[in-house]
């Protein structure tokens, strides 16, 4: 496994967001994980790049113990985010905000090497290059933020929600992204509201309500689950 | 985000599109823009010669206080906003005790070169080796104050540090130590004689002036060196969004102390500046209004950018100076000096929210979190 959540707590003072979960991320794998909103996606998302500390349990990442590791270790040893929301850096270039994903990173060549690959996957990015992140639209921000990901050269991406607010067309399209990085070689947990795509496309999942992993599964498995349908896929 | 699909020929970019005089700055090649800073420095060195010039040298020079005086009150005022400006402009932190840094600074000069100190032994120190001393001092006090605040933002790190300043003054107010309204007497001046006479003495604020400016030059380039570091990089991150920086790798809490020491240092060499220019400080120098004034100056002058913070620190000593001796009414305009501020900086955030001299990108950011207040 790439990486094993294992009885994981987290509280912000008071409220407790995460009641001991656990989860695991096998290498090569999507795995999605869904759930309402307040469910504790995000914190989840957060104890695994250290930006909190958790209360209880631990995280495993290749082999090795990293419930206490800082965060930026966590980048080097390679796991990378794209937060929720508007996660990039609104002041820098879209060329900088890039750059800024290879902050724990040296060796220019293959810095240059990666922001080719970003520039493949997104061309849009090329051509915006110069432009400040802020004046983005929603979906090139998200873009710029799943591309900013990758530019630390992760083992293991984190993605939160990256079909938030994007027209139906771009989700798709995202999506598709997310599948491509994948068949790179990149293992994946990603976070979504958007059921119904997250399941297609994972291997497997999770569900989260209140801080509980309450199901567990293939993508399929739970895209058929009758509960999992009701809560979160709508009337289809 | 549908594809424009013919682009309309575009007209000549007007120079405002261009980016002003900065984008034209900018696109000059190094010579010319090291020629256009030499001009600046070497008129700024020729300012306590303004009087002499024909009609508007008198519009420009003060009437309430010497010429020279007036100068070199702006040269410890732009130090601070340039030093403040790190914190506040390229951090993101905001700081509202940053008086208590000069007030180190200088009270680190007092306390171990004035007669009245309880460290004087019949020599005392050189201010020349005061200096370092309180300078280190000022940064050490940067960090203890940094690092309990490191997790604190916005408003609540603003509180803890205008307590800071507090603790700082009531200290110097109520100790025998640091001898309240009484003060150090006989801080000594910088070194340095010619012809047989001190350069530095008590009638000809001149030299200190000077001696201001080549300390301001250098502040300037070490915060412009620093600024495009990695530092300077991650201070930027850090102040965009401090979450997403995380996220990249930088050490946030390193950083941020970085910025509050080197704040600190810059804060503390005003106050050595300025101990060694009167000769005498006493608690009554470091009120609160003095961080709040600073602060003014370089959200002003338009924070994120040292053009603008030095300009809006110039501005705010230059301003109450310029007023003094002109009298309305019987009372001297100097007395309405904060009610003045408080119309010019509502008038400058309603007019021109990112300061005189913005930062482009902390305008972008401004415009960005509005729209995270008011989304679509
Ligand atoms: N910074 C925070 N401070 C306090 N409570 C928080 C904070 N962030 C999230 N929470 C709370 O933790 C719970 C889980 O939130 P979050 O992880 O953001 O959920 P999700 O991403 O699934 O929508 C919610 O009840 C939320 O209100
Ligand atoms: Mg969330």
């Amino acid at each position: 496994m790439l990486l094993e959540l294992d009885n994981i707590s987290l509280a912000y003072g008071r409220i407790q967001a995460l009641h001991g979960i656990s989860l695991t991320v096998g290498q090569g794998e999507i795995v999605a994980l869904i759930g309402a909103n307040g469910a504790g996606k995000s914190t989840t998302m957060r104890a695994i790049s250290g930006l909190r500390p958790v209360s209880q349990g631990s995280i495993k990442f290749d082999g090795k113990d990293i419930t206490r590791l800082r965060a930026d270790l966590r980048v080097v040893r390679g796991v990378s985010q794209s937060p929720e929301g508007r996660g990039i850096f609104p002041g820098m270039s879209v060329r900088e905000n890039l750059e800024m994903g290879a902050y724990t990173r040296r060796v220019r060549a293959e810095i240059d090497e990666d922001l080719e690959r970003v520039f493949g996957l997104f061309p849009r990015m090329k051509e915006r290059e110069k432009q400040s992140g802020g004046t983005l639209s929603g979906g090139e921000q998200q873009m710029l933020a799943v591309g900013r990901a990758l530019m630390s050269r992760p083992k293991l991406l984190l993605l939160d929600e990256p079909s938030m607010g994007l027209a139906p067309m771009l989700i798709q399209q995202i999506f598709d992204i997310i599948v491509e990085i994948n068949q790179q070689g990149t293992t994946i947990l990603l976070v979504e509201q958007n059921a119904q795509q997250a399941l297609s496309r994972a291997h497997r999942a999770y569900v989260l309500e209140t801080g509980r992993i309450v199901k567990a599964g293939t993508g399929a498995e739970l895209l058929h689950d009758p509960a999992v349908k009701d809560a979160y896929l709508g009337v289809a | 985000m549908s594809d424009t699909a013919v682009a309309p020929a575009k007209e000549k970019a007007t120079f405002r599109e261009n980016g002003g005089v900065r984008g034209w700055f900018g696109r000059q090649p190094a010579w010319v823009r090291w020629a256009v800073m030499l001009l600046f420095a070497v008129l700024a060195f020729l300012l306590p010669y303004a009087g002499d010039i024909p009609v508007i040298g008198p519009q420009i020079t003060t009437e309430g206080i010497d010429w020279p005086s007036a100068l070199f009150n702006m040269s410890y005022y732009v130090l601070l906003a340039l030093g403040l400006n790190v914190v506040v402009g390229y951090a993101g932190l905001l700081d509202l005790g940053y008086v208590g840094f000069f007030a180190i600074g200088a009270y680190g000069t007092a306390l171990l070169t004035s007669p009245d100190s309880v460290l004087y032994s019949h020599t005392g120190w050189a201010w020349l080796g005061a200096a370092p001393v309180a300078l280190a001092a000022t940064m050490l006090a940067g960090l203890i104050l940094g690092y309990p605040t490191l997790r604190l933002r916005g408003d609540y790190l603003a509180i803890v540090t205008l307590g800071f300043a507090e603790i700082i003054r009531i200290v110097a107010t109520n100790t025998t130590t640091f001898r309240g309204d009484r003060g150090f007497t006989n801080v000594p001046h910088p070194p340095g004689s010619s012809g047989g006479k001190p350069i530095f003495g008590v009638t000809d604020a001149t030299p200190y002036f000077w001696l201001g400016l080549v300390v301001i030059i250098l502040v300037i380039f070490g915060v412009r060196n620093l600024d495009r570091s990695r530092v300077g990089r991650s201070w930027l991150a850090i102040r965009e969004d401090e979450e997403a920086a995380e996220i990249m790798g930088v050490r946030t809490t390193k950083f941020k102390l970085w910025a509050f020491s080197v704040g600190a240092f810059i804060g503390g060499l005003g106050g050595v500046l300025f101990a060694g220019e009167q000769g005498f400080i006493n608690s009554s120098t470091f009120v609160l209004q003095f961080s709040i004034l600073v602060l003014a100056g370089v959200v002003m002058g338009g924070s994120g950018n040292m053009a603008g913070a030095i300009l809006g620190g110039a501005l705010i000593s230059y301003i109450p100076d310029r007023l003094r001796g002109i009298s309305l009414g019987g009372t001297d305009l100097y007395e309405y000096r904060f009610a003045m501020f408080g119309a010019v900086i509502i008038a400058i955030m309603i007019v021109r929210p990112q300061g005189l001299i913005p930062s482009r990108r902390r305008a972008m950011e401004l415009k960005d979190r509005e729209k995270e207040v008011a989304p679509l």
